[in-house]
């Protein structure tokens, strides 16, 4: 019989891709001979960018990078440069930024196990855990006043303080997700269909896995225990308890079991972090401190009638909400030339108002020393690292960002040849392919 | 291993070929002979003292503009003094950008087993931008080599497929080099010229 191989383009545009890849394949019959996977069609030049503007005007850029959990991406960043700068934030800030990024992680892994379930033909599943997703990016609006392009951490602190109730809310959505956590183990776990295609497949060992570079639930899914929260802390990581599930067989059953752990370690962290935040010296409530609308503390502020207002809150704009003075001081760094002053004083004093001038004017900002550093902290994909030279002016010189799934990606060829067609696309799944972090 | 130690025990290895080293912020950093690379690189994933099994990251850096950004606006020219920042610690001070090479090739490494980071960089003149090629001892490098040569033009002897990864095939220059002009009309976009 006369057999010849066939050529097959999955993507870049295709219901199992996760954003827009092409994989062009080789097939015998059903079986995957060859595969090469093209990448670069969402190139969105985020290094090129991050060289034309400000250290703090990065932020929005890097919430496009993963936008599944940007919380994440934003910590990196700015953790980076808080290294550059050789500048250390208070405990309250580190506390607050590992509370918001566990909750990205989470939201992060229901995305990625929903996905992959859906694609496998388990549809509840996937509405179940966007359900979940929904509780997770509730708290996150809460905190940071949108869902998706977040922009929360800034050089020095982030944007605002955890705002009153977010405790209840947090245990509440906890439930909620725990609950689906659990209705997604039974449908899915013993599901003979969901563990035939997913046990077997995509299969790479641990040694492929290391020399590809690979970190994160993937590496850890092969047996190997390489945590950077655990491996090379950051923030206040290691004074927090937690356990780094591992697999044995290094196939996508093992990285989807790795990743229903992960998400009821994150918890355990988030409730572990909350019960023992420092509380800031103040941190005055903001219902307690008087609210004035900015325009009349700007017009106090211009007779010299500095008195009456300091004490007060700005009341600015619904989005600036969270940003007012008693709730800023003490989840920011010490540094007056890297974090901005309370709205209070860029309007109240010139102190202030010059602070404030001096980091947002074109061409000040905020100016590290010349030099370089490299960060690592662990995405939810794996270990996101920036790399971040800089020659002392108002911009940095290089931002390089070492993506998780990149590694991943180039592996696919070694994880893919030998399978079935039918078996890529729970190993894209697995893969947990975010375009705007391979691209860059 | 403290990256002080990790640097003296790296350069104790290779005498010649390491040409410099620093500890900015704790990263420890070695700048090795283009010559000697490949030499260096196998003793350091191999070498029971070092065990770099997993290559982090592999990119470049241009630095033919480093420290000439032309004055960004009006204000620096408006007579407002643009200051540098004062009382940034200059512990462990970067020795700077390096003074007769334009490129430099920048090896991230982590060490499973023994937990310490290394950096290595290579610098390369303008004019032969060419480095060997680490496919042989990490996989990952393969994707990694493309990038670096997509981005910087920066050859890598002995890739086994070093074409383009994030640009078409037919794009002309290397869009992260210091002089690529951005607003460049490229073949296949928009109106033919």
């Amino acid at each position: 019989m006369n057999t010849r191989e066939m050529l097959l383009n999955v993507g870049p545009a295709h219901p199992a891709m996760h954003g827009i890849i092409r994989i062009v394949t080789t097939l015998d019959g059903e079986r995957i001979v060859d595969i090469d996977v093209e990448i670069g069609y969402l190139h969105r030049g985020f290094e090129k960018m991050a060289e034309t503007v400000d250290y703090n005007g990065v932020m929005p850029y890097t919430d496009r990078l993963n936008y599944v959990s940007p919380l994440i991406n934003n910590m990196g960043y700015c953790m980076a440069v808080e290294k550059l700068l050789g500048m250390s934030v208070p405990d309250r800030c580190h506390y607050i930024r590992v509370i918001m990024s566990e909750i990205s992680r989470i939201s992060d892994h229901l995305t990625c196990v929903g996905a992959s379930a859906m694609e496998l033909g388990a549809f509840t599943v996937f509405l179940y855990m966007i359900k979940a997703r929904e509780y997770l990016w509730d708290l996150v609006e809460m905190v940071t006043g949108a869902r998706l392009t977040v922009t929360y951490c800034r050089v020095g602190g982030v944007k605002g303080d955890l705002p009153a109730g977010f405790d209840e809310a947090c245990a509440n959505a906890f439930k909620e997700t725990r609950l689906v956590i659990k209705e997604s183990d039974t449908l899915l776990t013993r599901n003979r269909i969901f563990v035939d295609r997913m046990s077997g497949t995509g299969k790479i060992s641990a040694e492929d896995a290391i020399s590809h570079g690979i970190t994160g639930p993937f590496l850890r899914g092969c047996g190997v225990a390489y945590d950077v929260r655990k491996d090379c802390p950051y923030a206040v990581y290691d004074r927090l308890e937690f356990d780094v599930p591992v697999g044995t067989r290094g196939d996508n059953l093992d990285r989807y079991m790795v990743r229903m752990e992960e998400m009821e370690q994150s918890m355990r962290i988030v409730e572990q972090a909350l019960r023992e935040i420092p509380d800031g010296p103040v941190l005055a409530s903001p219902d307690t401190a008087k609210p004035m609308p900015a325009a009349e503390m700007v017009d106090r502020a211009k007779v010299g009638n500095i008195r009456s207002i300091a004490d007060s809150v700005a009341v600015t704009d619904p989005t600036l909400d969270g940003a007012s003075k008693p709730l800023h001081l003490h989840i920011a760094g010490d540094e007056k030339r890297v974090f901005l002053p309370p709205k209070e004083d860029t309007y109240g004093n010139i102190e202030g108002l010059m602070q404030h001038f001096k980091l947002v004017m074109y061409g000040h900002g905020i100016q590290p020393p010349a030099g370089e550093v490299y960060f690592p902290v662990e995405g939810a994909n794996g270990e996101l690292g920036f790399y971040i030279v800089s020659d002392g002016s108002s911009s940095a010189y290089r931002v390089r960002v070492r993506p998780p799934c990149f590694a991943i990606m180039s592996a696919l060829p070694k994880l893919l040849i030998g399978d079935m067609i039918a078996d890529l696309t729970p190993t894209f799944g697995s893969v947990n392919m975010i375009g705007g972090e391979l691209d860059r | 291993m403290s990256a002080v130690s990790l640097i003296q025990a790296v350069r104790d290895r290779f005498p010649a070929a390491v040409t410099a080293s620093h500890s900015f912020r704790g990263d420890a950093t070695v700048i090795v002979a283009r010559a000697a690379l490949l030499e260096v690189m196998r003793s350091l994933k191999e070498d029971a003292v070092f065990q770099m099994n997993v290559l982090m990251d592999l990119t470049a850096v241009d630095f033919s503009a480093f420290g000439k950004k032309p004055s960004r606006a009006f204000f620096s020219s408006s007579g407002v003094a643009v200051r540098p920042s004062s009382g940034i610690p200059t512990l462990d001070p970067w020795p700077g950008p390096p003074a007769d090479a334009r490129f430099a090739v920048v090896y991230h490494f982590f060490s499973l087993p023994l937990k310490h980071r290394l950096r290595v960089e290579v610098l390369l003149q303008e004019d032969d931008p060419e480095v060997d090629s680490v496919t042989p001892l990490w996989a990952g490098a393969d994707w990694l080599e493309r990038e670096v040569w997509d981005m910087f033009g920066i050859r890598f002897r002995g890739h086994p497929n070093l074409k383009r990864i994030l640009m078409y095939d037919e794009f002309v220059g290397h869009p992260l080099r210091k002089d690529y002009p951005v607003d460049k009309r490229q073949p296949l976009i928009g109106p033919v010229n």
